[in-house]
């Protein structure tokens, strides 16, 4: 078996199969890297799995899972304001909890330089919107570099971590969904290892770092002058690509994982436009894009999401009074998701249908069910839900937060109607119960959330008085992306640390009113929630059971574990459907008659299922099943 | 070569990733160029896992332009009739494991359970070829897809691997017991 962390830490040049998440790991230990923060959140996690698989023995660098992407970008900083080489990434919305961070970057005199590795979303696979982080990039003056595959993302990751060093500025690395993903044969450099110098090296001489009253205005000045010397090199750098394919009537400008789709949608066309495939997004390269427009008559700007470089391309042909005609967004559509294969056909079909015809056929209908994602077998939540449920009455609100339990919005539980982002629902909650005394709130939140970013909005909720029940599902782990351990588990991504219980915390915060049950015990959940929401002040209810995925995933690892199940005794079984559309795991499996099943595959044989059904026909395998398993 | 676009499809927890990374480093031990792509999502919770993978030498994007994949791998039922029917070339293959996992919607009763004959009717209209994979005595749910793996080889539905390629690829991701389960399944279908 190949082994990933050998692979990372090969002396010499090499190439591997690997997704591009792995690939610039590879780059951070040629480059040096000496210090790596982050966020677990799609697309970007498996960034850490291919660290964790080199030993920490030898890893070269540093790597820890912050409490959120603010503190991580922090970190980072910090290193390497002290003369460390960092990264820090996380997912697209990540960007919005470090921004206040990270904003001020630029301004700073980065010494050891630093990249910040974003994991953008178009089409909104995993994140709550597909938010176009140039805008941040335009905004903070940090310059932004965007591989389109994974031989890219190691290539362009060295060429960030070169102009951070060399102009002591942060440098964004954009990946997206599919490039993070996507995996292809990568040849990677030899590694000299030279030891690293770890003197700190901190001088406010380097500064400044206070960006107050006029200072800040010198900094925007220093900010804006290597921002400069980026475009500069932008002009100039290799990393660029120009596809001449002869055609002085049509181009195209475009950058990222576009540019493979558009080289899809080409391939086998009898006339194709030129390219320009830029590899900095921010700056852009005027001089290159302006030699482009003014040897072109038409050119067409094939950018995912927003019309970021296009507002930029158009006003430099008005500057320079170029008679090309530029083809930009032309529809409300070409500002959303992802640019595949098949969109880029259709945009191209639409302003230059002699060279691409429009496809014949229209897309097929999906021909079966749809397929929701649910809670897993086992899953704590659900008897969380289950019971909570039966405790509130229709119109009480519910506030979803972001994690597993977000999925309680779906049928048959339809728990948590509002969901914004990462520790926002105790706080959306206190604002929905103001003048409002006939309709109780409960606000929802997981135990990595709770650390992240929900003690603020816990604290105003006591602070201000705020009379609505928090319910704590504590799993013990960072579930949804992958089972990261948090500041609860005692354990960090390095070694065994101590934990701060969830319990001690909101104690120390002076909540008054704190329940808490395992979530398999639901009618003990139940009545808790009822007399927690009868309290007219803050009250929390610790809803608490391990994540069942993680658990059973451990103990399938001892030779001597056994699969348990739960069977229906069909001779009991009255096909009321309770275990199916009420408390809905997805082992249960209806026939046509309306016969209800075990899913045997499925099933890990938990029983919180058991107590849910009224004719108690749901029995452990193998035990009094009289009626015969299903 | 020219190109060969393969979609696999599944529920979260089937071991789409695992099938999909063997034929991928086949492929490559082939000799072939390729690259691949997953959709991970919210695959974990029970959702729909898919992973594309392109072979030849004129491919650019990871992603199959719509009804164009040459092979369908599923499996799940449910889901090889909807892979089937949204990206399936007509006259090309579907091979799928016949097990279900009900979707909610079938499990509430709001739509039926799709069935072997769904499929039959779907790809029979299009000249599709269908190999529907059951093994009764597997030691693991979780090598129901190396049941796949081995029919995929069987009936040599992806042009220029051999069984070597596919050996060396297992040899790249597992080891020890895990490896000769896996491998010891792969060839005892083969010669029975």
């Amino acid at each position: 078996m190949k082994k990933m962390g050998d692979m990372l830490l090969k002396r010499e040049a090499f190439s591997e199969i690997v997704m591009g998440n792995t690939a610039i790991v590879r780059a951070m230990v040629e480059a040096g890297t000496r210090v790596v923060s982050a966020y677990p959140g799609s697309p970007t996690p498996e960034i850490a799995s291919a660290i964790q698989s080199i030993p920490k023995g030898d890893r070269p660098f540093y790597f820890e899972f912050s409490t959120n992407e603010k503190v991580a970008t922090e970190i980072a900083y910090g290193a390497a304001v002290n003369g460390h080489l960092s990264t820090v990434f996380f997912k697209s919305v990540g960007l919005n909890v470090a921004a206040d961070t990270f904003v001020q970057l630029s301004l700073m005199n980065i010494i050891g330089g630093m990249v910040v590795v974003l994991g953008d979303d178009p089409g909104a696979n995993s994140s709550q919107n597909e938010q176009d982080n140039r805008h941040y990039a335009r905004m903070s003056f940090t310059p932004v570099l965007e591989p389109a595959d994974p031989a890219e993302v190691y290539r362009f990751y060295l060429e960030a971590t070169r102009l951070s060093q060399k102009h002591r500025m942060p440098v964004i690395l954009r990946l997206t969904t599919h490039v993070c993903h996507a995996k292809e044969r990568v040849a990677f450099g030899p590694w000299n290892p030279v030891p690293p110098n770890d003197t700190p090296r901190f001088d406010p001489a380097n500064g400044a770092y206070i960006p107050l009253t006029t200072q800040a205005i010198e900094q925007k000045r220093a900010a804006l002058a290597r921002l400069g010397q980026v475009r500069q090199w932008a002009e100039k750098t290799e990393l660029n690509r120009f596809v001449d394919n002869g055609n002085t009537a049509r181009g195209v400008i475009t950058m990222g994982l576009p540019f493979l789709s558009l080289m899809e949608v080409l391939d086998g066309s009898s006339s194709k436009p030129d390219i320009l495939k830029l590899a900095y997004v921010h700056p852009l390269p005027r001089e290159k894009i302006i030699h482009f427009l003014s040897s072109h008559q038409e050119v067409k700007i094939l950018e995912e999401l927003d019309d970021v470089a296009e507002n930029q391309i158009k006003a430099m042909a008005f500057d320079q009074q170029l008679p090309v005609k530029i083809i930009g967004k032309t529809g409300l559509e070409d500002w959303i998701g992802e640019y595949t294969p098949d969109k880029v056909h259709l945009l191209l079909a639409t302003i230059w249908p002699d060279m691409i015809q429009s496809s014949q056929t229209a897309e097929a209908d999906d021909p079966a069910p749809h397929r929701p994602p649910q809670m897993c077998p086992g899953c704590g939540h659900r008897s969380a839900f289950h019971a909570i449920k039966q405790a509130l009455a229709p119109t009480d609100i519910t506030v979803a937060d972001i994690g597993c339990h977000t999925l309680g919005f779906l049928p048959p539980y339809e728990m948590g109607q509002l969901l914004m982002c990462m520790g926002a629902s105790t706080a959306i909650g206190s604002g929905l119960r103001l003048f409002n005394t006939s309709r109780k709130v409960v606000a929802f939140m997981g135990d990595s959330t709770f650390f992240h970013a929900a003690l603020p909005g816990i604290i105003n909720a006591i602070f201000n008085r705020h009379p609505i029940t928090l319910i704590l599902m504590e799993n013990g782990t960072t579930a949804m992306t992958g089972h990261q351990d948090h500041p609860a588990s005692g354990k960090n991504f390095n070694e065994a640390t101590d934990k701060i219980p969830v319990r001690q915390v909101m104690e120390g915060l002076g909540v008054k009113h704190i329940f808490e049950v395992d979530t398999y015990q639901q009618a003990k959940l139940t009545e808790m929630v009822l007399e927690a929401t009868s309290i007219d002040e803050f009250s929390v209810v610790i809803a608490r059971h391990p994540c069942m995925l993680k658990f059973t995933r451990e103990q399938r690892k001892n030779p001597n574990y056994r699969q348990k199940q739960v069977a229906i005794d069909q001779g009991v079984c009255e096909r009321i459907h309770a275990c199916i559309e009420i408390f809905g795991c997805p082992t249960f499996t209806r026939d046509t008659a309306g016969k209800v099943t075990i899913n045997t595959d499925l099933c890990i044989g938990d029983g919180s299922c058991i107590q849910t059904c009224p004719t108690k026909a749901i029995v452990p395998a193998g035990k009094k099943d009289k009626g015969g398993a299903a | 070569m020219k190109a060969f676009s393969i979609y696999l499809t599944g529920v979260g927890g089937q071991g789409i990733g695992l099938i999909s990374e063997i034929i991928l480093r086949a492929a490559d031990h082939a000799g072939h160029r390729v690259k691949s792509v997953d959709t991970h999502g919210l695959a974990q919770r029970g959702g729909i896992v898919v992973s594309q993978i392109r072979m030849g030498d004129t491919v650019f994007s990871p992603l199959i332009p719509s009804g164009q994949a040459d092979l369908v791998i599923s499996l799940e039922r449910h889901e090889a009739l909807r892979a089937a029917g949204t990206v399936l070339k007509d006259r090309a293959c579907l091979i799928y494991y016949n097990t279900v996992w009900q979707p909610l919607p079938v499990r509430l009763n709001q739509a039926a359970e799709v069935t072997e004959n769904d499929i039959r009717d779907l790809c029979r209209g299009r000249g599709i070829q269908v190999i529907s994979v059951f093994q009764t005595d597997l030691p693991d749910i979780r090598m129901q897809n190396m049941a796949v793996l081995s029919e995929i080889h069987r009936h040599g539905l992806i042009p220029g691997i051999d069984r070597k390629h596919y050996q060396a690829a297992m040899a790249d991701l597992m080891s020890g017991a895990m490896l000769e389960e896996n491998r010891g399944l792969f060839d005892k279908r083969l010669t029975t």
